[in-house]
């Protein structure tokens, strides 16, 4: 507050500095999602489902006990929760209203959107890294719990495709959060719609095209499984296009067009 | 610099902003005036691209504010202070601005220090924060990266007569190494001390600018009391003077103070005032522009 202070705001001149590259901005897409309350405490909370479910799946006797089966279980709890950070990772900027900062300092918004995407698959990424890793710790300590041996066969296959699912899971929160800009409306219609959705089309046994190629849980449970075909496959890139590439297209626009107050 | 030529925004049939046109120049402080909702902060938010205009431009040397290529390190801005998450603190909020921006950790402990938020309030998350401290975190994230221009929506909203009168000396010493300024207000003593220009708007249309000085030069004449009214007023009269009642046993003069004090010397009648008339400085002058938007403007404006 002294006039020697002052002298430190010098207006510089001269060239002006290039703007950040979009690993900074991926970079600081990803600090967002741990560095507040909500987005540790919902970390937190996904370790304690993972531990939760290594738990449990130790510990009841007729559960399998192979590597391939702690790897599967263990990834029920980030398909859940993971989808929630996603949405968060939009939402907050809505409704905390930093949005007005985060694009005043970079007007491009698709460059944040992009970051935000890219930042929502590395956290996919690390959540099937931290469930293979509980999975190693679980399949570790099966002969300590009960008389099964150690099993430590997955295929790659089987590994490649929990790692689509659960990138698709984590993007469909961001492309709920996009469309929608509000936390609340997003989080309660990410869950409700797909699950409504899914009792509609199992009831009616006319509509079981529909299930098959737009019901998105029905469609992404065989890449749980080792081994999916083509027509699989299909079936779910078809869903992935109704409940992640739609809301989020129709979302992109939206942020783009709006203004932001 | 800042240049908006005939910038327009309209909402449906509502017309937020009509036809603006103003630049600023470095070296300088620009005051933007208004009452609320008068379409200072519309046209703060279509100067940093966060709005589209229906018409016109705003641009800063000539490029728009999202063809800069690091639109932070050239203008400094702060739009709302309470735009911010409550559960970050202060210090993580301008961490992920300096990430973004590419400056070094240590330009955030120096706007820290510069802001006064250095050291335990640094700490403290948002929510815990006064107004004045988030102005201040605000002022803060502007002039993280170093910028030449800053755009600024009533950044003295929640200060303290302290904390204002410290942010003029900030924005003086800014503006006289160089820099352009740009800053609202619907208060107008808050601006009054620090701009040299003024931009008035009500409405959303301009209603005056230019200089400080062109401004009051254009106001209600000189005001002059002396022990003997009538002679006094005979004496203007005499010069040629327009001469009609003031305040109390005052008469205001139609004409600078020099003209008014050579014709009263020159008639020997005593003087015991002679200063410009309104003595609230631009008060008059807001008065005047902005009455006619109905009362409670004025009252905010003068507030």
């Amino acid at each position: 507050m002294s006039t020697a202070t002052l002298e430190a705001d010098r207006p510089r001149t001269g060239a002006a500095p290039s703007g950040p590259s979009m690993l900074t901005l991926t970079r600081v897409e990803l600090r967002k999602s741990h560095d507040t309350r909500a987005g540790r405490w919902l970390l937190i909370v996904i370790a304690l489902a993972v531990l939760a479910v290594v738990a449990i799946s130790l510990f009841v006797e007729d559960a399998p006990k192979r590597f391939t089966d702690h790897f599967g279980i263990t990834q029920l709890p980030i398909s859940i929760l993971l989808p929630v950070l996603g949405i968060l990772l939009v939402t907050s900027e809505w409704s905390q209203r930093t949005a007005m900062t985060t694009f005043t300092l970079v007007p491009r918004r698709s460059r944040v959107l992009v970051a935000k995407v890219l930042a929502a698959t590395v956290l996919a990424v690390l959540g099937v890294a931290v469930a293979a890793l509980a999975a190693v710790v679980a399949t570790g300590l099966t002969p300590v719990f009960s008389d099964s041996e150690r099993d430590w066969g997955i295929s790659a296959a089987l590994v490649g495709q929990v790692l689509v699912v659960q990138v698709v899971s984590v993007l469909a929160g961001v492309a709920f959060g996009m469309l929608l800009l509000s936390s609340p409306l997003a989080i309660v219609l990410y869950f409700v719609l797909p699950t409504v959705f899914t009792i509609l089309v199992s009831l009616v046994s006319a509509l079981d095209w529909v299930r098959d190629w737009l019901d998105l849980s029905t469609t992404s449970m065989p890449l749980f499984e080792d081994g999916l075909d083509g027509q699989g496959w299909l079936q779910f890139g078809t869903s992935v296009a109704l409940w992640v590439l739609l809301p989020m297209v129709l979302g992109w626009l939206r942020i783009h067009r709006s203004e932001i107050a | 610099m800042i240049t908006i030529e005939h910038l327009t925004k309209r909402y449906g049939a509502q017309v937020a902003v009509s036809d603006v046109s103003f630049t600023c120049q470095p070296g300088t402080v620009t005051g933007f005036l208004g009452p609320n909702g008068a379409g200072k902060s519309t046209t703060m938010r279509a100067l940093v691209g966060l709005a589209d205009p229906t018409s016109g431009t705003a641009t800063f040397n000539g490029k728009h504010y999202r063809e800069l290529p690091n639109a932070g390190r050239q203008v400094g801005v702060l739009l709302d202070a309470g735009a911010q998450h409550a559960g970050r603190t202060g210090r993580e909020v301008l961490t992920l601005s300096a990430m973004v921006l590419g400056v070094g950790r240590e330009r955030v402990d120096e706007v820290l220090g510069r802001v006064g938020l250095a050291g335990r309030p640094a700490g403290k998350r948002l929510g815990n924060y006064s107004l004045g401290m988030r102005q201040r975190l605000g002022l803060a994230t502007a002039l993280l990266g170093d910028p030449q221009v800053l755009v600024l929506d009533e950044p003295a909203n929640g200060l303290d007569p302290e904390g204002i009168f410290w942010m003029r000396g900030l924005l003086r010493g800014f503006a006289d190494r160089g820099g352009t300024v740009l800053l609202s207000s619907h208060l107008l003593h808050e601006v009054e001390a620090v701009a040299d220009q003024l931009v008035v708007i009500a409405g959303g249309r301009i209603v005056a600018q230019g200089s400080k000085t062109e401004l009051l030069a254009g106001t209600g004449g000189t005001l002059v009391r002396g022990p003997d009214r009538a002679l006094l007023a005979k004496a203007l009269e005499a010069a040629g003077i327009g001469v009609s009642p003031g305040p109390d046993d005052a008469l205001v003069a139609a004409a600078e103070a020099l003209a008014v004090g050579q014709a009263v010397a020159a008639a020997g009648v005593v003087l015991t005032e002679l200063r410009p008339a309104g003595g609230g400085g631009l008060e008059d002058l807001f008065r005047s522009l902005t009455g006619s938007g109905g009362g409670q403007q004025v009252q905010e404006v003068l507030a």
